[in-house]
């Protein structure tokens, strides 16, 4: 008995020194992403000359501008556990639609209020599908209307891009304001939209209970059906707003704007440090993650690295990015033992 | 001792397909009171309470709370009705806080005049609650603010049930609340279970240890295939009958 009275405290504080480093392990895991960004930007400035200059970094924060945008909404997605494939194609259709308004009837409030409810509809479509049609995953819903819309853009189109956007679209997608560009503006106004309606209103508490746990949610009297529904409708605005920015820039409606967009925006989400398990992450995760592949399609441009290369290594980051998650959530099952042990 | 009785099923009967989970079942809830129920793996103890708290619906039978008919199609009709379950696997949210748990789908939030969802999460008051709560029934966790994926399986436990007790007005479920706790946790559960029954409610409970049952429980309802074959007072000297009712020797 004397011994085990012995042996309990020096237990009980080497179980404390292990949990301490599991915790200082997981923290570093959460501020890892802000962390690398940080080091990219120190490394690429002494990399290249022209990396740390006014006008790369506000080309930086223009080309970033559609993935950030269409990024937040795909996180929402993924927050529910979901995955958005279609919001690439989601943003030619709207793009063409855009400019088959504008070309119609030379209305700006139009041309925007099309893109917008193209983006939308398409999101309104992929949720419902997901929820009443009983589909197990997302995955195939939106597989299906990536291919849908970029067809019907591509149909719609004749193939072509068409050019022509309103002066006050072309400024949103590519003019500045003293040398900050326009979308920047647009991108932050959507981010603290969305901040505001995901951590203080009950729709955004509503969408980390769906993710966390979906069939405790239904238990919980959560309406899942609508908020999952709601999130994709999010997903799919996004797009369209993404829509209006990029055909801004180019001047144009296109269908085949948005190729590979669903990589980049999944892979921001991602390599910002939001989890594919559901549940976690914020805003602000999907916003580093896109400026992250900015700065690094960016640097290897200017570093005149191919660009072929470019995917490659996004797709090695994407890795390292899910393994940091997996990595995390194993750190917090041996915390959570390790509690456990030391209250026995 | 009628006016005690606040929940009564009466001839309940559930099919999935051919399989008969709930044979013309009866029972009765009082308040104040332990009922446990028993049974071995399959007997109907988690179709019976899945039926009772929204999950499933009865084929036919009836519901009665506070004897008035009810029929009780959601979880959220259950939990109007005053009915708080605590499930299995307690059905928390990992990613939550323990606040944020104890209010996820009735969130105190205002203004009234905006939809639900779009209202603004009262914070300050869900966690002020929560944490008069964990006081009053003594529960101790690392930290309030922390998510409950970091928290032990006596804490997350503790969190589930606490969690029931806010809102239960009427009758608390518990299924198997110590099956995966060590001694000292479970203890915990059982002072809280006792608790939950010193406030008025009808509690029933499902487990596989009798040592609780006859520790708390007054009545005893013992299903075998979906059917009720007993139902006794569960003393110390009748453990062993119990046992054999519940396997059918």
């Amino acid at each position: 008995m004397t011994s085990t009275e012995e042996i309990k405290p020096a237990k009980a504080a080497r179980n404390r020194e292990s949990t301490g480093a599991l915790s200082l392990w997981l923290n570093l895991l959460s501020v890892g992403p802000i962390a690398i960004l940080v080091v990219l930007f120190v490394l690429l400035s002494l990399a290249s000359p022209h990396f740390l200059t006014p006008r790369n970094l506000s080309n930086i924060l223009a080309q970033t501008a559609v993935i950030a945008i269409v990024a937040m909404g795909q996180h929402l997605v993924i927050l529910t556990r979901g995955i958005d494939l279609s919001v690439g194609s989601n943003l030619a259709l709207a793009t063409v639609t855009g400019a088959l308004v504008y070309q119609a009837t030379g209305s700006t409030i139009l041309t925007i209020l099309t893109m917008l409810a193209s983006g939308a509809a398409v999101g309104a479509i992929n949720g419902m599908v997901y929820v009443f049609g009983r589909l197990p995953h997302p995955f195939v819903i939106t597989l299906a209307t990536l291919s849908i819309a970029k067809g019907t853009a591509l149909e719609l189109a004749d193939g072509r891009a068409i050019p022509g956007m309103p002066d006050a679209i072309r400024f949103l997608g590519g003019g500045a304001v003293l040398g900050i560009p326009a979308s920047f503006f647009v991108v932050a106004g959507v981010a603290l939209l969305l901040i505001v309606m995901a951590r203080t209103m009950v729709w955004g508490r509503w969408i980390y209970a769906v993710g966390g746990r979906p069939e405790a949610a239904v238990r919980m009297g959560i309406p899942t059906r609508a908020v999952l529904i709601s999130t994709y409708v999010i997903a799919g605005l996004c797009a369209g707003i993404g829509a209006v920015l990029l055909a801004g820039r180019t001047d144009a409606g296109s269908p085949l704007f948005g190729n590979l967009l669903e990589l980049d925006t999944i892979a921001a989400v991602i390599i910002g440090g939001a989890s594919f398990l559901g549940g976690r992450g914020h805003i602000g995760h999907a916003l580093i993650g896109a400026v992250m592949i900015g700065v690094i399609r960016n640097a290897l441009n200017l570093l005149n690295v191919d660009i072929f290369f470019q995917l490659i290594a996004i797709g090695i980051v994407i890795v390292l990015a899910v393994e940091a998650d997996v990595l995390r959530t194993y750190l917090e099952g041996r915390v959570r033992t390790l509690r456990a042990a030391r209250l026995q | 001792m009628n006016s005690d009785i606040v929940l009564s099923i009466t001839n309940a009967t559930k099919r999935f397909g051919p399989v008969l989970a709930l044979n013309d079942i009866s029972l009765q809830a009082r308040r104040g009171e332990v009922l446990a129920l028993l049974g071995d793996n399959g007997a109907g103890k988690s179709t019976l309470i899945k039926c009772i708290s929204g999950v499933h619906q009865i084929d036919e039978g009836q519901i009665t709370i506070d004897g008035i008919a009810t029929s009780i199609r959601s979880p959220v009709d259950a939990r109007a009705a005053g009915i708080e379950t605590v499930y299995q696997d307690l059905a928390l949210f990992d990613n939550l806080t323990p606040a944020q748990n104890f209010y996820a789908g009735r969130e105190i939030a205002g203004p009234s005049w905006l939809p639900l969802g779009l209202r603004f999460l009262n914070s300050r008051r869900m966690e002020a609650e929560t944490a008069r709560v964990l006081d009053r029934l003594k529960v101790i966790l690392p930290s309030k603010e922390a998510t409950v994926a970091l928290m032990s399986g006596g804490q997350r436990q503790a969190v589930a049930v606490a969690r029931a007790s806010v809102f239960a007005r009427k009758v608390v479920i518990l299924d198997e609340p110590t099956a995966a706790l060590g001694l000292r946790e479970a203890r915990k559960v059982l002072d809280l279970v006792a608790q939950l029954r010193a406030e008025g409610n009808a509690v029933i409970l499902i487990t596989h240890n009798m040592e609780h049952v006859t520790e708390l429980a007054s009545r005893a309802i013992v299903l075998r295939q979906g059917r009720k074959v007993g139902e006794i007072i569960p003393s110390k000297t009748n453990q062993q009958e119990l046992v054999s009712m519940i396997v059918g020797a």
